[in-house]
């Protein structure tokens, strides 16, 4: 009898396996229960999940925010359908892994000296330009160049600036020299902007004729609409199943849901929070939600009064219930912020620091110590921040009642509020997306004389810190740091980080994907072209 | 003939004046925009020397009324210029795009225009009825919701629940015309109901308002039957305003219909100007301007001309 | 077969027949239009379509029965002239009649009616209806019945507010026109002619993106776009006037430009101005509720019908009716208004029937 029911679990799990609803670890556990020895479990796993994707098709994908004007140019990617399609016909030096890890991508290792100064990368010798070209050290360096030097147009142009200079050794590898130790440079070498592009005889790049080394060739692109494309056969990683990708643009949230429930497209991008959970009832679609390291910042700028003492700050940080906030503004898909700009889904998080909660009462006896009692701030917002952020302040500033802080919501309008709210208001709402690494998440928006330190906030202790973690290739001693650095962040801070938001994307229930899903960006890390494939 | 070709000329004359004026308003509101171009092509992440490179690429560290005379030297001999953002010629862009404009706008015409004049003559033939008054309120309630709200609830019956159309209508170049006529169906209905309302209750006025004409009353006591009361006597004189609302709501159905194309993403011209309008990309704001007030203003003129032609009073103005 | 069937069309025959025997011709034909329509529907969408076509016509004697109620009311109170007017009103007017003073009544005291405050947060994010909320609760927890209540007010006001603003605008400006003639007509037709070319909501959307979406902003801007279609009908209505004799003889006696606007021209121009300000007070809620749709409506919390439409939007797709309510709200008030302009319309074209 036991023999019969642990037969069927163990047919439901390989079921489980092959649908990827279960993770490898899990099926080991219940497997092992079953009855199982560690190696035909091992087996099992191989035949029913590894051995799963499947060669075929023609995969749509429904992705929003695309414009009319979008363009090629690496250095100029805004829209996040561009970076969708980057990440489709282009390639990396580095790329990161579903499980959150970094992995090779056109680099196929990588070294750096004690100092962490220079690093080494070496090329994988069978990545290949669509155009059958080889893909060589020279592409590399004038890739990277493409957002260096005084004239550049690229908005990656500040991730760079530490770079000195980049050497084509001759051997197809290149060195990457930095006036500055960074441990994280094979990090940023997954950035979206960072893209290899074909070089041109005088050094620059070939960005115009949407040539690339990526999983899959561009046929045919109408910018803002859709793109058609072509397995690119010669590519240098595992995947590409799909014989052919077109994404299109549906910039609307009720379109991308039609569009997916009618079968017009086989997956979406972002599908809108308050109706995730009708959409999760239709049996042909699975939701898929991935933590990430997106947020939505409330930076106040700590040297200009009421912000200047940090009980204001600490009093706002606590008149906040962020449970609330994930409930009703984000449907349960986001998780909560701790007020430090270091996720779960970053390397190195520090995961025994208690959780700030709701508590207006002690908000209040904050604001009497600060003689601050009845504070009256006005919070700028725009609808552009992130879906609901109009709706968030308005909350936010029903909950702050209770703490006698009066919190007025202005809304801007969406067009420009980057250029003239962003680091011009004292108190504004910011989005923020995936950093691979609190060091460039920390050096560009916490660090003293940074562009965008946008509470400025000046703590001698965290940038002391941030310069030494830097150059720290240890892991355990730099872990070590930028807890410490949290710790600073939350307490002294100007920055109220209620939430890091989750991606939620949906699939038709016939497209599969492996057993993680990367943390970097929607849809596998903007991979699920190369990664996923139909059942 | 000869006065209305003079009209015409003289209209003509006028509408370019016009487009000349709007085109001077038009760079001047997209100057005064906040926020900046560079800065809105590089999002969030630019530093100021990479707005500063950006800006100067552009051609905008030259003075804004250099820019637009430059502009306006090209625009005189039909070359709109290339957009700031892509380098891509304006025509090359919003072309195609206009294209499709004009297809969904004349399918939607078709459909629209001999619908709501005929229900506007039964309905003032049946004026007062039960007919009348549910004529009337189901195209006014089809005018008075919100026409994106019209199409998410089109495409809950006929998309998701009957599955008869498609949800959205991509258009792609190897599509037959049933293909193409059965993708865009969906919008091209949404915008019937929208202007369908306007010209029928105008058609209504306008002949009930002669009704009361002492010619329609000679008529009538001759015993002419109500139907041919209408069409043969009351018609004819009705003409002038029913085609002004006609080539009003023309208008509308190229240059108003923004929301319809991105609820049912449909590559038209409207997205391409909202979409140049937050990248502040002069240019192409510019050129779907000027071809949506020139459609309106050949429109307008289409109309008069009509009036004329229907009603030979118009001719000889008093 | 139900018994609810068997007495629907029981009901619905003994009703026709009725009306056949004492000659009303008209309840004749509707009812028994209705019998055989009801044959086609009870077959094709079964005892459900049945109990909807039920639930319409009971919401239409509903109304009806108010609108008659609502006149005779109006009859009693108002005094003679008045009163004898509304007894000609038919019961549709009288309908739109009683929806807009319904309107008002919630408008001007919202605060009394709403049992919530407009942004206060007192559920959870949809929460069913229960006898604290009528409706239901919206995506924040707060009370779509107060929203709505309140939304009478910003929605309504603020469309009234730019079409009151567009028609002083364009009918001052179209009677100035209609009486000097000359160049200020010309001028006037020519700046007319350039704002009506430039598409509305483009124009609204540049202006709003200039000056920020402020609730004077967007009185301001569509106050703008639509002021030239009021200029032109005006223009056109007082042009016809102003070439009638008594005109001339009020030139003649030296009359001024104000006093043959006021006394002259515009008495008799009003009906064709009333009917526009029906049809553009619609179109000006419709621009409103579509800026709403491109992020650039009224200031939240502030309750509006067309971002209330917009936020709940794609719960539509799953046939969840709560974006229907402001819709509904929305059509509703638009329907009232233009029974009510048809039967002013009515009146002035003469026709008597």
């Amino acid at each position: 009898m036991t023999k019969v029911k642990d037969q069927i679990l163990i047919d439901r799990l390989a079921e489980a396996a092959r649908e990827g609803r279960i993770s490898r670890r899990s099926f080991m556990n219940y497997s092992l229960a079953a009855g199982m020895t560690a190696s035909a479990a091992t087996g099992l796993w191989a035949t029913s999940a590894k051995a799963q994707p499947k060669s075929g098709g023609h995969f749509r994908l429904g992705a929003h925010d695309g414009n009319t004007s979008d363009t090629h140019d690496p250095g100029t990617y805004v829209s996040f359908s561009m970076i969708q399609l980057a990440h489709t016909f282009r390639s990396y030096l580095t790329l990161i892994e579903p499980d959150g890890s970094l992995g090779p991508d056109v680099a196929s290792e990588w070294s750096a000296t004690p100092d962490a100064k220079e690093w080494t990368f070496k090329l994988n010798p069978n990545a290949t330009f669509h155009s059958g070209r080889k893909v060589t050290a020279n592409d590399v360096v004038a890739s990277l160049n493409h957002h260096r030097g005084e004239d550049t147009t690229s908005a990656a142009a500040a991730l760079v600036s530490d770079i000195e200079e980049i050497v084509d050794n001759g051997d197809n590898s290149i060195t990457v020299k930095m006036a500055g130790g960074n441990a994280d440079l094979p990090w940023l070498m997954t950035d979206y902007h960072l893209a290899i592009c074909p070089a041109n005889e005088d050094g620059s790049i070939d960005w115009r004729s949407g040539d690339g080394c990526g999983p899959y060739r561009l046929v045919n692109a109408e910018m803002g609409v859709n793109y058609e494309l072509e397995r690119h056969d010669g590519w240098h990683l595992d995947g590409a199943y799909f014989d052919k990708v077109t994404i299109t643009v549906l910039n609307d949230p009720n379109a991308r849901q039609t569009a997916l429930v009618t079968g017009d497209v086989d997956a979406v991008t972002q599908i809108e929070l308050k109706t995730k959970s009708l959409l999760q009832r239709d049996p042909n679609i699975a939701i898929d939600e991935v933590p990430s390291a997106a947020t939505v910042t409330h930076p106040m700028f700590c040297d200009q009064a009421p912000f200047d003492d940090v009980n204001v700050r600490n009093a706002l940080k606590l008149s906040m219930d962020r449970q609330e906030i994930i409930d009703k503004i984000f449907f349960g898909t986001a998780s909560l912020g701790n007020d430090f700009h270091h996720s779960p889904a970053m390397p190195y998080w520090p995961d025994d620091i208690p959780q700030r909660e709701y508590d207006p009462e002690k908000a209040k006896s904050l604001l009497k110590k600060a003689g601050a009692e009845g504070l009256e701030v006005t919070l700028h917002t725009a609808d552009s921040v992130v879906s609901g952020a109009v709706d968030m302040a308005v909350l936010y500033s029903e909950q702050a009642k209770q703490s006698g802080i009066t919190i007025n919501v202005k809304r801007e309008p969406n067009d420009g509020y980057y250029s003239d709210v962003w680091l011009k208001k004292p108190w504004c709402m910011v989005q923020w997306g995936a950093r691979p690494t609190p060091d460039v998440m920390y050096s560009l928006a916490y660090k003293e004389d940074a562009a965008w330190n946008e509470s400025h906030w000046e703590n001698d202790r965290f940038n002391e810190l941030l310069v030494k973690a830097k150059a720290e290739l240890d892991d355990a001693k730099r872990a070590e740091m930028y807890r410490e650095m949290a710790l600073l962040a939350r307490n002294d801070g100007g920055t109220v980080i209620p939430i890091f938001t989750n991606f939620v994307y949906a699939r038709r229930k016939n497209v599969q994907h492996g057993e993680n899903l990367a943390p970097s960006w929607q849809m596998d890390g903007a991979r699920a072209c190369s990664r996923w494939w139909f059942a | 003939m000869g006065d209305i070709l003079s009209l015409v000329a003289k209209r003509l004359g006028l509408g370019l004046l016009i487009l000349f004026i709007i085109s001077i308003i038009i760079f001047f509101m997209v100057e005064l925009l906040p926020g900046d171009i560079a800065q809105a092509v590089l999002g969030q992440g630019a530093t100021e020397e990479n707005v500063a490179a950006l800006r100067k690429e552009m051609g905008l560290d030259k003075p804004a009324i250099v820019r637009y005379l430059e502009w306006l030297g090209g625009a005189v001999q039909f070359n709109f210029g290339n957009s700031i953002v892509t380098g891509e010629s304006v025509t090359a862009t919003i072309g195609p795009r206009f294209m499709n404009t004009l297809f969904l706008a004349t399918y939607a015409a078709v459909i629209a225009v001999p619908f709501a004049i005929v229900l506007g003559i039964i309905v003032a033939l049946l004026r007062n009825s039960i007919f009348d008054r549910v004529a009337n309120v189901a195209t006014l309630s089809a005018i008075s919701s919100p026409e994106f709200f019209l199409g998410y609830i089109l495409i809950l019956y006929f998309a998701v629940n009957m599955g008869a159309f498609p949800a959205i209508s991509s258009l792609s170049e190897d599509m037959g015309t049933w293909e193409l006529l059965n993708r865009t169906f969906l919008p091209a209905l949404t915008l019937v109901l929208v202007v369908t309302a306007h010209m029928m209750r105008m058609t209504r006025a306008a002949i009930i308002n002669l009704l009361a004409s002492p010619y329609i009353e000679m008529a009538r006591l001759k015993g002419v039957p109500p139907w041919r009361v209408i069409v043969k006597h009351a018609l004819p004189n009705a003409w002038a305003p029913i085609i002004n609302v006609v080539a009003l709501n023309l208008a509308y159905l190229i240059t108003g219909v923004v929301l319809v194309e991105v609820v049912f993403v449909y590559p038209g011209i409207g997205q391409a100007l909202v979409d140049a309008v937050s990248k502040r990309d002069f240019p192409v704001v510019q050129a779907c301007c000027l071809i949506f007030a020139a459609t309106f203003i050949l429109l307008n003129l289409a109309a008069d001309v009509g009036a004329i032609l229907t009603n030979p009073r118009l001719r000889h103005p008093k | 077969m139900s018994i609810f069937v068997i007495g629907y069309y029981a009901l619905l025959l003994g009703a026709s027949c009725l009306a056949a025997y004492f000659n009303k011709r008209s309840l004749f034909m509707l009812l028994f239009t209705l019998t055989l329509v009801s044959f086609i529907i009870g077959i094709v969408g079964g005892v459900s379509a049945l109990w909807f076509v039920t639930g319409a016509a009971a919401l239409i004697l509903l109304a009806g029965m108010t609108a008659y109620g609502f006149r005779e009311f109006l009859v009693q109170i108002l005094p003679g002239e008045a009163s004898k007017e509304f007894k000609t009103a038919p019961l549709t007017a009288a309908f739109g009649m009683f929806v807009i003073f319904t309107y008002l009544v919630m408008g001007i005291f919202a605060p009394l009616i709403a049992p919530h405050g407009e942004a206060e947060v007192i559920a959870s994010a949809f929460a069913p209806a229960d006898d604290t909320m009528l409706l239901g609760a919206d995506q924040l927890g707060r009370d779509i019945f107060s929203r709505i209540v309140y939304g009478t007010r910003n929605s309504v006001g603020l469309a009234l507010a730019a079409t009151v603003l567009a028609f002083l605008l364009g009918a001052i400006a179209g009677l100035l026109a209609a009486t000097k003639g000359g160049w200020f007509d010309q001028l006037m037709g020519r700046i007319a002619d350039v704002i009506m070319s430039i598409p509305s909501l483009i124009f609204a959307l540049l202006m709003l993106s200039i000056f920020g979406p402020s609730i004077p902003v967007i009185i301001g801007a569509v106050a703008v776009i639509y002021a030239p279609r009021v200029f032109r009908l005006t223009r056109a209505v007082a042009g016809n006037v102003v070439v009638m004799d008594y005109i001339e003889a009020a030139k003649l006696r030296g009359e001024g430009t104000w006093y043959l606007i006021r006394k002259e021209i515009l008495p008799n121009s009003t009906a064709p101005l009333v009917a526009e300000f029906g049809l553009e007070f619609c179109f000006v809620f419709l621009l409103v509720a579509g800026l709403s749709f491109l992020g650039l409506g009224i200031q939240p919390p502030t309750a509006d019908w067309g971002s209330m439409v917009r936020e709940n939007a794609t719960l539509i797709s799953f046939g969840d009716i709560t974006p229907l309510i402001p819709a509904a709200a929305i059509a509703l008030l638009t329907v009232a208004v233009n029974f009510v302009v048809d039967w002013m319309l009515h009146r002035s074209s003469g026709l008597k029937e």
